[in-house]
């Protein structure tokens, strides 16, 4: 018997990646589904066990050589708070996810082909996962390829898609694949002169030659890791692929991207900013900090407008998500520990709000056919658990008090505070939920107040195998709203940890 | 997670089941107003309950000692928590008292009227209520925060409550200005008390007083932190914040009358003076010299808000000007910073609550027998409706402050306060506002009694009113036929009217128990 | 060797990275594009590969010298980033897989492989899409105000 516990990170990815292969052999019809449903249900027990394993382990991090490959040599897995808690949401949401698929991919996915869909969908989450528990820089860059090809795929295989989808995923393609590019570049600049691809022995390098951080080399790589990631994690203004590829994917694929492929994104920034560099370079020698804050703050009001004049609903949460990435950039781009708090609680918090915001839209599509404001119209009385879900939901992204959404933005308005000079990023941070409020508003209104169009035939409620995966997410979001100890006691160890450099 | 069922934590549970109940029982009309009913006498009981404990001789030295009732630590050491103290009991006692009249009341006006939606109705009004009740009895400005932004969202659907474009639009208003207030302004101003002080807990005397012996905080930081709150209190309607107010006339009236003459602005003000005694300290907004503008903006409010109320023809519009220079006088009151003025701003929340639920129940039996919306329309109408006109009557000599009304009292310990602390502009104010009070409202009892009603009911009368916020009588186009001869509104409604108007009445020779929690709070100002 | 073109090899992946990143963004034709992006990729290849090597180093291969004992011949390259460069290899050859399974797809249903064509369409979709929003929110408008009587006297006898 393997002792599973001793070998949890690996586990973590070589489940789901073996057996995310195997899908493609169990067929047709709904034996996909329940393999990947065993298969993420699986992981995400795995990282919850990691989870606690972190938490009770006296250094506080968890570490792993692959194969026993000395870390010189071999990759090491190196988990700490911090990944943990990101796989714990890519686990999770992974899972829940996984579940709703099933009836929307019925309808939206060729039936010959759901055994790939599934496959793929098994991977995308593999190759999240393993980015997050790598602690070797390369290892990263494959397994965001492995996670970027497969997302590739999975948005543009819907059935009766609209055309936009293909170009949506062509252009990500091209985009993610040149981010990807100057991310590899920037790990080869950084092997070059620290002759290493463990993160921790780069920066350990880093820090104790003396000189060599204001070497050429180092800059360069600084500055093709912060363009790749940016582009990676769809920050304003490197966004432009993001909002027509959430708009034009089947709908269990829109709420798996928009709940956890970005923030895995804004994960490998802190990993490469933070544990790498360090923060004293990252935003003490070079001026990224200023950099970060402007492109966040724009981010926030320029899509918050965007979005409030969307008609197209998905594509709506697609914009208000790159805002809301915004919050997150903004946060760790502080470089203060409540602004880093901010940040992390927000990738937990944004991960379940808006991945039941889309599970909700995907349940609009799933009885009506559409999704734009129209088709919400007076679907308040006809479908009220979805679109009380996406109300909450939409509250949250508010930052309405006693919603997750809260949390977040209490950290993040005290970090802004904590600068010197930061108020005008805090008034930055509640316009945006002002903005919020608009376009979420626009939704509530229409489905609550407006009479459905004349001719539309009533729908009933979405199914069961919907809404629960749904109100899961939407449910955690409030209970993590009410009661955020957990999540804010989990954000400030990992903000402490990113500050004090070491993983 | 304390499941301590002690009794402001009941205050909160009783209106929640009452609405969880009133959801289910939905679809038996009877049964559900009889939910509302006993939910509604239920928590006054219950509040009621409570005020022994404040009243207690002893009750300020054992107040900063006494735990608050924790329930549920939101962010480390930020708990959301409840905490009893006089103005919240002053709070508490006047909301559910007036539910129980107003629950009677909406029952009439909203069968009277053939209202749809009803459920909905009566589910958001007991959520509304139970916010109301966290409002009042919240142990610190972050579950203060947390009701404020529930009793917003409450109520949005109330004020939307029609669902016709005219509808949504003021509602879009009404949400919009509360939220922008409460979360640029308000929340911010927490957040930024919370940075330089870790404290969010309601001490009579302030929480700023050590940041600012060292030196943390300085005068101008404490005075732009004021100005943040005063203007995050949204709800307090003071100018240029006030727009809100009317536009949420649209809503059904029993809404105007319990929520936006009583429990909303008054969470309103009732913020203001707890932010003003509990956070900031009157003593040490005076020993730094911060917040005189308050007393200045205030004014101007009360003179503004009761020009425009001369000038509106729509009755339920001129009443809700008529409120928002009401609340300024709370807030010029508060910002004094006198003992007695902080005691003439709790009384003036109680006293202007059964006066102005009064008038807003009057306009509403009027709208409901009548089908009349606009002063204009009032002529001879007392003789028809002489109930109704009679508790109108007394609610606006309330308003203008004249005995034997509740008024009177609170504008007595007023301009006593105003006297006592030598600003000539407050009395100046006081009492050209009386006048404008008088103005407005004598006009309006003149018609209804004095004036001959106009015989024959004209028939073009559509053409008057079909514009407007409130020109939805032609739903009720049926009741045509008997507009010359209607009489006195249902029964429940005019009772409930009778009711306050007595009420209005009793305060003034029975004000002993509103006086007794306004001293005690007045107490716990004095080190 | 030494200056400006002793470093010659790393003029060279800049040369075909730039080219490259030039034809994916400046090229409409997508099958254009995906080379381009093909030849971007095989910049840094080159980037990475020339790294490795040294002056004189061979490949990094033990040789038996006398009695069985076992050594490295001279200076040697470094092996690490050759190897992980077969990865990105494969990398980039899948990602030109799924590019060009993307772009027959396209043509099946634009028609054509030219991006400003496609934009072209893309923004006639969007357009009609709003059109067809905003024509709908026009007769809504006309309803509520012009016959907003009717309107709202059968909406509310209805309710």
């Amino acid at each position: 018997m393997v002792d599973v516990q001793a070998h949890l990170p690996v586990l973590i990815v070589t489940v789901p990646l073996i057996g995310g292969i195997l899908t493609i052999a169990t067929g047709r019809g709904w034996k996909p589904w329940a393999w990947a449903t065993f298969l993420t249900g699986t992981v995400f027990y795995f990282t919850i066990r990691l989870m606690m394993q972190v938490l009770a382990s006296k250094t506080g991090m968890v570490s792993y050589e692959l194969g026993n490959w000395p870390r010189q040599w071999g990759i090491e897995y190196r988990v700490d708070a911090l990944n943990a808690f990101i796989l714990l949401i890519v686990g999770g949401v992974g899972f829940i996810t996984t579940i709703y698929a099933k009836l929307s991919v019925e309808k939206e996915i060729p039936a010959d082909r759901v055994n790939f869909f599934y496959a793929v969908w098994v991977l995308a989450i593999t190759g999240l996962l393993g980015i997050t528990v790598t602690g070797d820089a390369f290892n990263v860059y494959v397994l965001l390829e492995i996670s970027s090809l497969t997302v590739y795929a999975l948005i543009a295989m819907g059935k009766d898609m609209h055309r936009g989808a293909l170009t949506a995923s062509l252009r990500y393609l091209i985009l993610g694949s040149v981010g990807a590019s100057f991310i590899l570049l920037g790990i080869g600049y950084l092997m070059m002169i620290t002759g290493t691809l463990n993160m921790q022995d780069m920066h350990d390098r880093l820090m104790s030659v003396p000189g060599i951080l204001e070497s050429r080399t180092v800059l360069v790589a600084f500055a093709f890791l912060l363009a790749g990631l940016g582009m990676k994690m769809a920050m304003f203004p490197l966004h432009m692929w993001l909002p027509r590829a959430y708009t034009y994917a089947p709908s269990a694929v829109s709420a798996l991207l928009a709940a956890t492929a970005t923030k895995v994104g804004v994960y490998m920034a802190f990993r490469f900013l933070f544990t790498i560099f360090g923060v004293g370079f990252s935003f003490g020698m070079m001026p990224s900090g200023l950099v970060l804050l402007l492109c966040a703050s724009a981010g926030i009001l320029v899509t918050g407008v965007t979005a409030i004049r969307q008609t197209n609903l998905k594509r709506m949460l697609a914009y208000s998500s790159v805002g809301q990435l915004g919050y997150i950039v903004l946060g760790f781009a502080l470089a203060n520990l409540h602004g880093i708090a901010g940040s992390v609680a927000h990738i937990f918090n944004h991960a379940v709000m808006k991945g039941g915001m889309f599970m909700a839209l995907g349940a609009v599509v799933y009885r009506t056919g559409r999704c734009d404001i129209r088709s919400v119209r007076g679907l308040g009385k006809q479908m009220p658990l979805t679109l009380a879900a996406f109300t909450v939901g939409g509250l949250g992204l508010i930052g309405f008090p006693l919603t997750a959404g809260f949390i977040s933005k209490w950290y993040l308005v005290q970090g802004c505070l904590e600068r010197p000079g930061g108020w005008p990023l805090a008034a930055v941070v509640l316009i945006g939920s002002l903005l919020a409020v608009v376009y979420t508003w626009r939704v509530v209104e229409a489905a609550y107040f407006q009479e459905p169009d004349p001719g539309t035939p009533p729908v009933e409620e979405a199914p069961l195998m919907m809404l629960i995966p749904m109100w899961t997410l939407i449910g955690a979001s409030i209970y993590f709203g009410i009661n955020a100890t957990f999540t804010g006691h989990i954000a400030l160890t990992a903000a402490r940890s990113l500050l004090g450099g070491a993983p | 997670m304390t499941f301590d069922l002690s009794p402001p934590l009941l205050a909160i549970y009783i209106p929640l089941i009452g609405a969880l109940l009133i959801a289910l029982a939905g679809r038996w009309a009877n049964l559900r107003e009889g939910i509302t009913l006993g939910t509604a006498a239920a928590l006054f009981y219950t509040v009621i309950g409570i005020v022994p404990r404040v009243l207690a001789p002893d009750f300020w030295a054992g107040y900063a000692k006494a735990p608050p009732l924790r329930l549920i630590e939101v962010v480390p050491n930020v708990f959301l928590e409840l905490k009893v103290e006089p103005l919240g009991m002053i709070f508490a006692l006047i909301a559910s008292a007036l539910w129980i009249l107003n629950s009677l009341y909406s029952i009439g006006y909203m069968r009277g009227n053939q209202e749809r939606h009803q459920t909905r109705f009566y589910v958001c009004f007991a959520l509304a209520i139970s916010s109301v009740m966290g409002l009042a009895f919240a142990g610190n400005l972050f579950t203060l925060f947390v009701f404020y932004e529930m009793l917003t969202l409450t109520t949005y659907p109330l004020v939307a409550h029609k669902g016709t474009a005219e509808a949504l639009r003021s509602a879009r208003t009404y949400l919009g200005i509360l939220v922008v207030t409460s979360v640029c302004f308000l929340l911010a101003g927490i957040i930024a008390t919370y940075a330089y002080t870790h404290d969010l807990s309601f001490k009579p005397g302030g929480v700023f007083t050590k940041a600012l012996a060292s030196g943390e905080l300085s005068a101008p930081v404490l005075g732009t932190l004021f100005l943040l709150y005063m203007y995050g209190i949204g709800k307090a309607a003071l100018m240029p914040m006030h727009r809100w107010l009317p536009a949420a006339m649209v809503a059904p009236t029993p809404v105007s009358a319990l929520l936006h003459a009583v429990a909303v602005v008054k969470a309103g003000v009732f913020t203001v003076v707890k932010v003003i005694v509990y956070t900031f300290g009157p003593l040490t907004l005076i020993k730094y010299h911060q917040g005189s503008w308050l007393i200045y903006v205030a004014g101007a409010t009360i003179l503004i808000a009761s020009f425009i109320a001369l000038f509106q023809d729509n009755l339920k519009r001129r009443l809700a000007y008529s409120t928002v220079s009401q609340l300024s006088y709370v807030i010029i009151a508060a910002a004094l910073l006198s003992p007695i003025s902080i005691m003439a701003a709790a009384l003036h929340i109680a006293a202007h609550a059964f006066g102005k639920i009064t008038l807003f129940f009057a306009a509403g039996s009027i709208y409901t027998a009548a089908h009349k919306t606009e002063v204009s329309q009032l002529d001879g109408i007392g003789r028809r409706m002489p109930f109704t006109m009679g508790a109108f009557t007394i609610g606006a000599l309330s308003m203008i402050g004249l005995p034997p009304t509740a008024g009177f009292i609170s504008k007595w310990y007023l301009l006593t306060a105003a006297w006592e602390t030598e600003y000539a502009f407050v009395v100046g104010v006081i009492i050209l506002s009386t006048l404008l009070n008088a103005g407005y409202f004598l006009p309006i009892i003149y018609r209804a009694f004095f004036r001959p009603s106009p015989r024959a009911a004209n028939p073009g009368r559509h053409a008057s009113s079909t514009d407007g916020l409130f020109g939805d009588e032609d739903d009720h186009s049926h009741a045509h036929g008997h507009h010359g001869e209607h009489g006195e509104a249902p029964w429940p409604m005019v009772l409930a009217l009778c009711c306050t108007a007595a009420a209005t009445i009793a305060f003034f020779f029975y004000s002993d128990l509103a006086i007794d929690l306004a001293t005690q709070l007045r107490k716990g100002l004095l080190p | 060797m030494t200056g400006v073109l002793g470093i010659y090899n790393y003029w060279i992946y800049v040369i075909l990275m730039m080219i490259g990143l030039y034809g994916v963004i400046a090229k409409p034709n997508l099958i254009k594009q995906a080379i381009a992006l093909g030849l971007f990729q095989t910049g840094i290849f080159l980037y990475y590969i020339s790294m490795a090597v040294i002056d004189g180093g061979t490949a990094p291969v033990w040789t038996t010298v006398q009695d069985g004992a076992q050594k490295f011949q001279g200076p040697y390259d470094n092996p690490l980033p050759h190897v992980l460069i077969l990865t990105a290899i494969v990398v980039s050859v899948s990602v030109l897989a799924v590019a060009l399974a993307l772009i027959i797809n396209i043509k099946r249903r634009y028609g054509t492989i030219e991006a400003d064509e496609i934009e072209a369409m893309d923004i006639a979709d969007r357009l009609a899409e709003f059109h067809a929003g905003a024509a709908a929110d026009a007769v809504d408008e006309a309803a509520a105000e012009g016959h907003g009587l009717e309107h709202a006297h059968g909406g509310h006898h209805h309710g």
